[in-house]
């Protein structure tokens, strides 16, 4: 099941050419760009691992490629995403956020009933990959 | 089945050099590099023949014959003061104008950002700073100090490691400029054959004559807004004789000292005759620097106590 999760995600994956392209147009804006990633594609995960400090400075999206495929070559089968965050006051938060990498097989997500007293039932979404532990999860 | 890697579109045969150096408008920026920096000819010569060669290899894209884009990695070799970061700054514009670095932006770096403290600090410093300088120029001053070859355990080594790495895996994405004193940086590539075989081209600048000085005084006080009188030039040619004797002489940026020093003393002498009572001052007398300014500098008395023999 293909994982539907930020900006893109019903097109098909952005080459590096459109990757470039949108960092760009996140620079002119004045974002700071980051790179993160995790083996872990619940929904309700807000918390990937960073990989390297955001990145303040820098003039052209090369530089965020760069550590894209950077982190592709260390972790070739987890999620990768990248985020612009805008620090304009009020404002505050990420702007911008779209996967870069998927790992190429994707089990998807199960859907469990609990019955509860009264006839209630409660609904939970489960990670099939996260059955396996951390770091095995689609190696 | 492979699918055929040329386009189906021809090239075109003749292509109209006069129009890419048009769209470029790279002759404002060459006419300006030559009327604003005074001397430097074989510098001069040095970037109009690179300026020729990327209009060429442009050309050459466009018809289909360039394989690949052409190293531009540079080294400035030269004195203090001879003018390289100015032309460091001429040179990103003139690579951005011929579409060559895409942003055209100048990151001047010295040894301190580029190397660590511990280690494993290195790496991620350096390459921080290449990030920082992707789309435009990077312009490492000093550059021989990255290589101490009285320490082995020194990290620079990490950090030349890295760059050329990057120099040569992104060489459409930036352009990286080293700068330094002519001995320094010759010993600096022996030790460092990768780092001099990658870069393509060695300019040398030459220093000024003290003509030349003279004529980079009389332009630097004209862009203050300030002018010498005829006693003041002549004592100006005499310190810039005597300057030149002296140790840590510094060409155009001793110049400048010298000049932002005589100010000071032209504000100093309108100030004293403010306080004497004469309450107007024009703008001539406000603008212009007299011979005493100038005179008063130790220079005309043998140069600093400390460095007198």
């Amino acid at each position: 099941m293909r994982i539907t999760q930020g900006q893109f995600s019903f097109l098909p994956d952005l080459t590096d050419e459109e990757i470039r392209a949108q960092v760009d147009y996140a620079l002119s804006r004045g974002w700071a760009l980051s790179v993160e990633w995790t083996d872990d594609p619940h929904p309700r995960n807000c918390y990937w691992n960073m990989w390297g400090i955001p990145m303040f400075q820098i003039k052209d999206g090369v530089a965020v490629l760069f550590e894209v495929n950077a982190c592709r070559k260390a972790n070739s089968e987890v999620y990768i995403k990248v985020n612009a965050f805008d620090n304009t006051r009020g404002v505050e938060s990420m702007v911008m956020s779209f996967l870069v990498q998927r790992p190429t097989n994707e089990p998807g997500f199960g859907l469990q009933r609990t019955e509860e007293p009264g006839r209630t039932i409660r609904y939970t979404t489960f990670s099939y990959s996260n059955q396996r532990p951390a770091g095995q999860r689609y190696s | 089945m492979n699918a055929p890697d040329t386009v189906s579109v021809t090239p075109p045969t003749e292509i109209n050099l006069h129009q890419i150096l048009q769209d470029a408008e790279i002759e404002p920026v060459i006419k300006q590099l030559e009327s604003e920096l005074i001397g430097l000819a074989p510098v001069k010569a040095r970037i109009r023949e690179i300026a020729a060669f990327l209009v060429v290899s442009r050309a050459r894209a466009a018809m289909g014959l360039e394989a690949s884009s052409p190293s531009l990695h540079m080294c400035f070799t030269g004195n203090p003061g001879t003018g390289k970061t100015t032309v460091a700054l001429r040179m990103a514009e003139i690579l951005h104008r011929l579409g060559y670095v895409r942003k055209g932006h100048v990151v001047s770096v010295t040894r301190d950002d580029l190397v660590g403290q511990y280690i494993g600090h290195t790496a991620p410093k350096t390459k921080e700073i290449l990030k920082k300088a992707m789309g435009g120029v990077l312009f490492i001053d000093e550059a021989y100090y990255l290589y101490r070859p009285e320490n082995e355990r020194d990290y620079g080594q990490e950090a030349i490691e890295i760059l050329l790495q990057v120099m040569e895996n992104h060489r459409d994405d930036l352009v990286v400029i080293l700068a330094g004193y002519k001995d320094r940086m010759d010993t600096f590539f022996q030790s460092n054959p990768g780092m001099s075989s990658r870069i393509a081209h060695h300019i040398d600048f030459p220093d000024y004559s003290e003509t030349e000085l003279t004529q980079i005084a009389g332009k630097m006080v004209g862009g203050m807004n300030y002018n010498l009188d005829a006693d003041a030039e002549k004592a100006m040619q005499e310190y810039i004789h005597l300057r030149k004797q002296q140790p840590h002489f510094a060409n155009a940026r001793s110049i400048r000292n010298a000049l932002d020093r005589a100010r000071l003393r032209q504000a100093n002498r309108i100030f004293k005759l403010a306080m004497e009572g004469s309450a107007t001052v024009t703008a001539q007398e406000l603008s212009t620097i007299s011979a005493d300014d100038l005179r008063a500098s130790r220079v005309f008395t043998g140069g600093l106590a400390s460095d007198k023999k």
